[in-house]
């Protein structure tokens, strides 16, 4: 194991955030807030509490999820982009590392910084909601699982990404509906019945259903459900980079 | 210059290679046959330069060494390793310099140094580092971003980082590209240098004088052949030698006797007697042989001298139809 280049690559990504720290952090911190302002503080206050839960504490997984994945997916995708497209992509490929050495530095920080972002949001939403944690352990379980889970999605996506142009239609087109759409703002058991079903094909609706369930004990879907759709969604994340790197397309000529 | 370029396949191979490369072929996708069954030894400590035309296969040929492009067949030993089995070993010995200037614009030119040794699995060495910048002039701007440096700047900014491992073997691509008069010596010189430290040196050229100047070897690629490995030495002797060609009024079938002596060569058609000469020696015996040639009553319609360059060498051997 070449834990020196790991640790070169980590060291240098996570370099490259905080020289962007506007972008990388402060944003995502800003615009949960403005979501706290609007949803929680200005619709919130006329929606009735769901499960016993107020609607402003409600609301706080699922935005923190809703940051993680985007950003998990933005900053995995853009680190092995950007190479690819700079060119000095040649050094990573001429380096004595093997493909899971290149995995861990680069999803390991984007995971970082994911993990950090979700602990960030946490804190600004404690100026706006009260709220409480009752499984913490499976609250950091969950965040981390998921941040890895989404930085090696976004890993993919920027190994196969030939333009900028497809770096963020996945994003825009599929993940954002997909995180909206997975209960952030709503328990499925507000949709009709038929969409109660169509909802549960989308696989967001398992990592905040079982986020929530870590901070209020009350869930859409049990914990075992979420949990397991969670490693799924690793494991085919994992079988993909594998593939990907086993047929070696995309990077070496 | 009569008889043919001076291709000799025993050239390349060498007793105690760094580098060898066995068989190695490579087809991109959509079937281009940018490398073909190259055979190729690199001698420990030497420099070798790598001549041919723009889309000849230099790139390719380095980027199948370095782990960028996929071989689709061949072997390739680096210091010992197999680069596909021992792809580590391999390539810790390597150091490249690529083509283009893909630098990360916005790293400092410390940061990126640092960057490039940690990758290579080498443990911090600011001092080591430190020298390298010194030694390239970069020093005083190791903490300016890389995106404000001008294009040469940049170029050694690329040498730095390949040097930042302290590799056995190293890969200049076009290092000269662009880059000025002054900057071209410091080039050289650096070269020479790391040459002394005992670094094995590859690099691809267009310009000639630049093999020339730096290279113990000097080989021409060619539509993805190999077409010439030559030492230097041996090419510049070849080139400081001129032929006097005489054009005779009747065609002769052998060497008209008496004329042994003289190093001559008869051509084909039995119409040109073609010496040989060192433009160097005082004495080119050019006078002699006309003398000689007067004696015999041998008449000539027409004399003429020429004299190849490295420059002719390498344009008739990329221009020869294949
Ligand atoms: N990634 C690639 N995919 C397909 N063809 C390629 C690729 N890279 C290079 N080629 C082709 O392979 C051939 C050799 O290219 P290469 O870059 O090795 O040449 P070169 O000798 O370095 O040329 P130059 O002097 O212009 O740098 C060219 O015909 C080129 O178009
Ligand atoms: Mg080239």
């Amino acid at each position: 194991m070449n834990v020196r280049a790991i640790r070169s690559i980590y060291v240098f990504e996570m370099a490259r955030a905080f020289r962007t720290l506007m972008t990388s952090i402060l944003s995502p911190v800003i615009t949960t807030s403005l979501y706290f302002v609007v949803f929680g503080s200005a619709i919130g206050s006329r929606i009735e509490t769901i499960d016993g839960v107020a609607y402003g504490a409600f609301i706080v997984p699922g935005l923190m999820m809703l940051s993680i994945l985007n950003e998990s997916i933005s900053n995995a995708s853009f680190g092995i982009y950007l190479p690819k497209w700079s060119g000095t992509i040649y050094e990573l490929l001429s380096a004595p590392v093997s493909h899971v050495e290149v995995i861990i530095g680069y999803v390991g920080a984007a995971a970082s910084k994911s993990v950090l972002l979700g602990t960030l949001i946490l804190l600004t939403a404690r100026l706006f909601v009260p709220y409480e944690i009752v499984h913490p352990v499976w609250m950091v379980g969950f965040l981390i699982l998921t941040a890895v889970t989404f930085s090696m999605f976004g890993f993919i996506l920027g190994l196969w990404a030939d333009s900028f142009e497809k770096l963020q239609v996945v994003p825009l087109l599929i993940v954002t509906p997909m995180t909206f759409l997975g209960g952030s703002f709503y328990s499925i058991k507000m949709l009709p019945p038929l969409w109660q079903k169509v909802t549960l094909l989308n696989p967001v609706v398992y990592l905040i259903s079982g986020f929530r369930w870590s901070f209020y004990g009350t869930a859409d879907v049990s914990v075992g459900v979420s949990l397991g759709m969670t490693l799924a969604f690793m494991l085919a994340c994992l079988l993909g980079i594998r593939w990907i790197f086993a047929t070696g397309h995309r990077l070496r000529a | 210059m009569i008889g043919d370029p001076p291709t000799t396949p025993a050239a390349t191979r060498v007793s105690d290679p760094i580098l060898s490369l066995r068989g190695v072929t490579k087809v991109y996708e959509g079937g281009l046959t940018a490398l073909s069954a190259i055979d190729l030894d690199i001698e420990r400590g030497e420099i070798f330069a790598l001549l041919g035309p723009n889309g000849a296969g230099k790139t390719t040929l380095i980027g199948v060494v370095c782990g960028i492009v996929r071989p689709t067949s061949g072997q390739i030993l680096a210091d010992g390793y197999d680069v596909a089995r021992d792809y580590r070993k391999a390539r810790q010995a390597i150091g490249l310099v690529p083509q283009e200037l893909s630098t990360d614009a916005f790293e400092s030119v410390w940061s990126s140094v640092k960057f490039s040794r940690g990758l290579f699995g080498k443990r911090p060495d600011p001092a080591y580092l430190e020298g390298v910048l010194k030694a390239l002039s970069l020093w005083d701007k190791r903490d300016d971003k890389i995106m404000t440096l001008s294009g040469g700047m940049k170029r050694r900014v690329l040498i730095a980082k390949a040097l930042s491992h302290e590799p056995h073997i190293l890969f200049l691509d076009e290092p000269t590209a662009g880059v000025d008069v002054e900057l071209r010596r410091d080039m050289w010189a650096m070269v020479h240098e790391l040459r002394k430290r005992g670094v094995t040196i590859i690099l691809t050229t267009h310009y000639i004088e630049e093999a020339e100047q730096m290279a113990d070897r000097i080989g021409v690629i060619d539509k993805g052949k190999i077409v010439l490995v030559e030492r230097k030495n041996t090419l510049m002797r070849k080139l400081g030698q001129k032929q006097l060609i005489l054009h005779l009024s009747k065609p002769s079938k052998v060497l008209p006797k008496g004329l042994e002596d003289h190093t001559l060569e008869l051509s084909q058609d039995g119409y040109r007697l073609v010496y040989t000469f060192d433009k160097h020696q005082e004495d080119t015996g050019i006078a002699n042989l006309l003398a000689r040639l007067s004696q015999l009553g041998i008449e000539y319609t027409d004399l003429q001298t020429q004299q190849s360059s490295l420059e002719d060498i390498f344009v008739s051997l990329v221009r020869a139809p294949t």
